[in-house]
């Protein structure tokens, strides 16, 4: 076996559970415990579009030097899933640890000579300790991580500091999980060398980050940024959106005097509804968004047309998911840009932001609140699954109390009542953003018949031709001017002084900074470019016509972010290179790194061959 | 504040409570066909709304798509409107509503727009009892489309081109009795003597108040052999409940001398008062509205009025405990809970 296995706060455990067994729990104990050992730590959950009883993965990768991607290499399986041994046993890289549940011995011929077998009774264990079976079934995960403890040399008193916390309000059950805690550590040390060579050592390396998922930043987005209405039709991966914006609604948009609620969530029987009630709410002045995915985009398509040529604003958190139907839905991809960009009929398009962080969730989805307002327009956050429901290490979430919101151009009593005219549609300050006004405002002025096209400036209807080109053509107007208001893309590297480029986005941004390390390791030089918006701010542009080559990192089949970049850019299609990763689990940084090589040995090739 | 009232003109007109006369509550000129059931529908509730005193500001009307669905246009032109998209006008109105609990929402839709597309949409609107009126405009017929059969044709109605409807009709009014609508009424866009005060007491009613009016369509389905025809309709006619809708601020005894009908007391203290006519027909009595409408149904006939009514009907915003301001009021310091609580909530994730 080789000695590449030293490996200090470098390494890939990956737990394989059965769904609904209370796994999820015991996992995140462990994730958690990392990340307060100072380690920088990335937890992802894969999981089957199922409630009970099928196989679950929750893969840690714990990296000293704060790679946060995937990396795509197993050091350490823990198994617990009798169903799913010989693929977990297959997954371990050579010279790897498998820990697995003996108390029913393992059949010889799944065994493998080049990896590490560690058998702990853990099942007999909790049934010798506990004596109620689900409290057994529970117990037996904690367990496995006590044994983790003395196996990687983690610091016990974090944990159970852990336990303390996460039973505060039930403090019976702090007593039995520190037990299984001791019972596995002390199994281990009996019976295996502790610790591995694979192990973790206490560092400082978090900072002041902390460990959320995108789902609950982009709810907590939304309190903050003032949205008072929420519906939505229930789709994983977005469903923890609104759960979330309900849960701390609860605590945070109480009336402190009556107890009355400053926010409304209603579940409706659809996503056509769902977006229909975002678009009826803001139509009447409140902020509202829907969280949905691929499908619920789908559906809502009709209605996201109607938003965009009556000027409606509406935020729509899209956490993408893989595919329709089940299956692929509960892995990740970034295959829905497109049909978000251009979603509906007739010429539309749409705000997107993208975010990589849970802290840019937050961001994001409180200013696409501003923007929905500001542009009266629909925005979209394009989160994905692996963002939105795994804990990442991000920023914490920072508000400045002073800020206000963005209601854009909304027009009061006093307003109307000192007006010539009142034009819905009219472009007053040549930004090719009208003035609106909300129903009730005033008894005599401002009233007028909200409708998709076919109205004049003055929202009288018209099916003239002209009236309807005056009218797209300011919309064009004002998607130009949003592109100033759109957040900028963010830089790497040592700035546009290499020949090739890196465009990427949304999650695929962790594993393509880790690939330019490897890329820079073999002293190839790359400026990289992090994409947050369409539309695509000026400096989009000016990056790409700086670089003679330039990869685009994404996570689809279609290559659709250079799709979009060729279509509004006007660039050449040859200069813009897909790296594309498709399979429903995260891109990782070796097979960027891979393709990117395998691009410019063939180039090699071929300019050697002229 | 104080705006200017819009300048009266018509001397014969007198203005309504609120400084108002009958053609504020007017809109622009229709451009329906001549005689459309739609048109009447429209005079209707302007006339309701004219009667009720209500401030034309504060109702918003709401649609969907096709000739019912443009009527909108054609009245209250003080009040914002939303041509929404086809069959789902009860969506845009629950989160308009969630927006501002404090304006009065009338939505118009066809038999098309809430009988097929809206399906969904209009049996959970019913469920979750907005406070809204519905009134669907029912031609038996997509007049926008030109004339073909909607859901609502009865069996064996025959078309305009000579062909028989062999489907089931959807009967709305069953349904939204069989849901439990908290107002269930049917009306002919033909007799306005009726379909006014049914609309003034929808108007008036906390919860999801629904009228099917019967609207025939002169153009293609008023033709011998259709049961959405002028004349169809008027031979069918059945009415047991014609109501008549006092605003609390009135004496009873001023409109009739009692003993001429049942009384109903509404929630806020104004009276329905149902006609004699309406014999022993209890509008709050649900198991009878739904015997008495099949049995209309089972001897072909046509059950006009106000079939059912709960009392204690209570609103979305009720069962949802929102606060007494409309959610659209509220500014940064209600909806914006602040640093330090996000402080804590990033603490809770260390
Ligand atoms: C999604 C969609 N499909 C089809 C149409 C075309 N369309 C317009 S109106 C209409 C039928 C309207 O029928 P109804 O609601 O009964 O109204 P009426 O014209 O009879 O008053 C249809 C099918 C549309 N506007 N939108
Ligand atoms: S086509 Fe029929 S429904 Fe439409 S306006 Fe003409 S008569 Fe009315
Ligand atoms: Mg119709």
């Amino acid at each position: 076996m080789s000695d590449a296995n030293s490996r200090v706060n470098d390494f890939v455990i990956r737990f394989a559970n059965v769904n609904g067994t209370g796994s999820a729990s015991a996992n995140g104990l462990f994730a958690k415990a990392i990340y307060r050992m100072g380690i920088p730590v990335t937890p992802k959950n894969i999981f089957p579009s199922n409630i009970q009883g099928l196989p679950t993965w929750y893969e840690v990768r714990v990296s000293e030097k704060g790679y946060l991607g995937r990396s795509g290499i197993v050091d350490f399986v823990v198994a617990v899933n009798p169903q799913s041994l010989e693929e977990d046993i297959a997954s371990v890289r050579p010279g790897g640890y498998f820990l697995y549940d003996s108390s029913k011995p393992l059949h010889k011929e799944m065994m493998r000579g080049d990896i590490h077998f560690l058998g702990i009774p853990m099942m007999t264990l909790a049934m010798k300790n506990f004596t109620q079976p689900r409290e057994q079934q529970l117990l037996k995960n904690i367990v496995y991580v006590g044994a983790l403890a003395a196996l990687l040399d983690m610091d016990m008193d974090v944990l159970r500091g852990i336990v303390a916390q996460t039973f505060k309000s039930k403090e019976k059950l702090i007593g039995p999980n520190n037990l299984a805690l001791s019972i596995g550590f002390n199994y281990a040390k009996e019976n295996f060398k502790c610790p591995l060579e694979i192990r973790v050592e206490t560092r400082d390396l978090i900072g002041d980050r902390i460990l959320m998922e995108g789902n609950l930043a982009s709810a907590l987005g939304a309190i903050y940024g003032g949205a008072s209405v929420m519906a939505w039709y229930p789709i994983t991966p977005s469903t923890s959106v609104a759960s979330a914006f309900e849960k701390y609604c609860k605590r945070l948009r109480k009336d402190p005097d009556s107890n009355q609620n400053r926010y409304a969530v209603i579940q409706a029987e659809d996503e056509l509804a769902a977006i229909g009630m975002v678009i009826g709410a803001s139509w009447n002045g409140a902020r509202a968004f829907t969280a949905t995915s691929g499908p619920g985009v789908s559906l809502m398509s009709e209605f996201i047309g109607l938003a965009y040529f009556a000027e409606l604003p509406a935020v729509i958190v899209n956490v993408q998911r893989g595919g329709p139907s089940t299956g692929m839905p509960t892995r990740t991809q970034q295959a829905d840009l497109i049909s978000s960009a251009y979603a509906s009929h007739g010429d539309t398009k749409h705000i997107m932001l993208i975010p990589s962080t849970p802290t840019e969730c937050f961001e994001m989805t409180a200013q696409a609140l501003d923007l929905a307002d500001r542009f009266q327009t629909v925005v979209f956050v394009m989160s994905d699954l692996d963002l939105g429901m795994n804990d990442h290490l991000t920023p914490p979430l920072q508000w400045d109390d002073d800020r206000r919101y963005d209601r854009g151009k909304v027009l009061s009593a006093e307003d109307l009542e000192n007006m010539e005219k009142f034009g819905r549609y009219l472009d007053v300050d040549g930004d090719g953003i009208p003035y609106r006004t909300l129903p009730g405002t005033h008894p005599t002025k401002g009233s007028f018949f909200t409708r998709g096209t076919s109205r004049d400036e003055y929202a009288r209807y018209t099916e003239k031709g002209d009236a309807y080109v005056r009218n797209v053509d300011r919309l064009t107007k004002k998607w130009q001017t949003a592109k100033e208001w759109v957040p900028k893309p963010e830089f790497f590297g040592e700035g546009n002084r290499h020949s090739l480029g890196l465009i990427f986005y949304g999650t695929t941004y962790y594993a393509a900074l880790e690939a330019m390390d490897l890329l820079t390791e073999q002293e190839m030089g790359l400026d990289a470019m992090s994409l947050k918006s369409f539309p695509f701010p000026e400096e989009v542009q000016s990056f790409i016509e700086q670089h003679e080559e330039v990869f685009v990192i994404e996570q689809n089949r279609d290559a659709q972010m250079r799709t979009l970049l060729i279509n509004e850019l006007q660039i050449n299609p040859a200069k813009l290179i897909p790296i594309l990763h498709y399979d429903g689990m995260p891109i990782t940084a070796t097979d960027i790194c891979a393709k990117i090589m395998a691009h410019l040995s063939v180039n090699a090739l071929r300019n050697d061959a002229l | 504040m104080s705006y200017v009232k819009p300048v009266f003109s018509h001397p014969d007109l007198p203005a309504n409570k609120v400084g108002y006369r009958k053609r504020d509550y007017e809109g622009a000129i229709s451009t329906l066909c001549a005689g459309c059931g739609h048109d009447s529908i429209s005079g209707a509730i302007v006339q309701a709304c004219y009667e009720l005193s209500i401030e034309p500001h504060r109702l918003a009307k709401l649609s969907g798509i096709g000739c019912s669905s443009k009527t909108p246009t054609y009245f209250l032109s003080n009040s914002h409107g939303f041509n929404t998209v086809h069959g789902r006008m009860p969506s845009v109105a629950t989160g308009a509503t969630m927006a501002n609990k404090d304006l009065l929402y009338l939505g118009v839709s066809g038999d098309g727009d809430s009988a097929s597309i809206g399906m969904g949409q209009f049996v959970h609107v019913i469920r979750r009892n907005l406070n809204m009126v519905y009134i669907v405009m029912n031609n038996g017929c997509y007049g926008l489309t030109k004339g073909q059969d909607s859901a609502t044709a009865d069996f064996g109605s025959i078309s305009k081109g000579g062909s028989q409807n062999h489907f089931q009709p959807i009967d709305l009014v069953g349904m939204a009795l069989e849901l439990r609508a908290s107002f269930v009424a049917r009306s002919f866009s033909g007799d306005k003597k009726q379909l006014v005060p049914l609309i003034k007491l929808a108007l008036s009613h906390p919860g999801f108040a629904f009228i099917d009016v019967l609207s025939p369509c002169v153009t293609f389905n008023n033709n011998v052999g259709s049961t959405k025809s002028y004349e169809f309709i008027r031979d069918h006619l059945e009415y047991p409940a014609p109501a008549d809708y006092v605003p609390k601020a009135k004496e009873i005894t001023v409109d009739y001398a009692a003993g001429t009908g049942t009384l109903v007391t509404l929630h806020d203290g104004s009276t329905l008062r149902l006609d004699k006519l309406a014999g022993d027909h209890d509008p709050s009595d649900h198991l009878n509205a739904l015997r008495r409408h099949h049995e209309a149904v089972a001897n072909g006939e046509i059950l006009t009025g106000l079939l059912y009514m709960n009392k204690e009907s209570e609103t979305l915003h009720q069962l949802f405990n929102t606060v007494e301001v409309p959610l659209n009021s509220l500014r940064e310091t209600e909806l914006m809970p602040g640093t330090a609580a996000l402080e804590k909530i990033n603490q809770l994730f260390r």
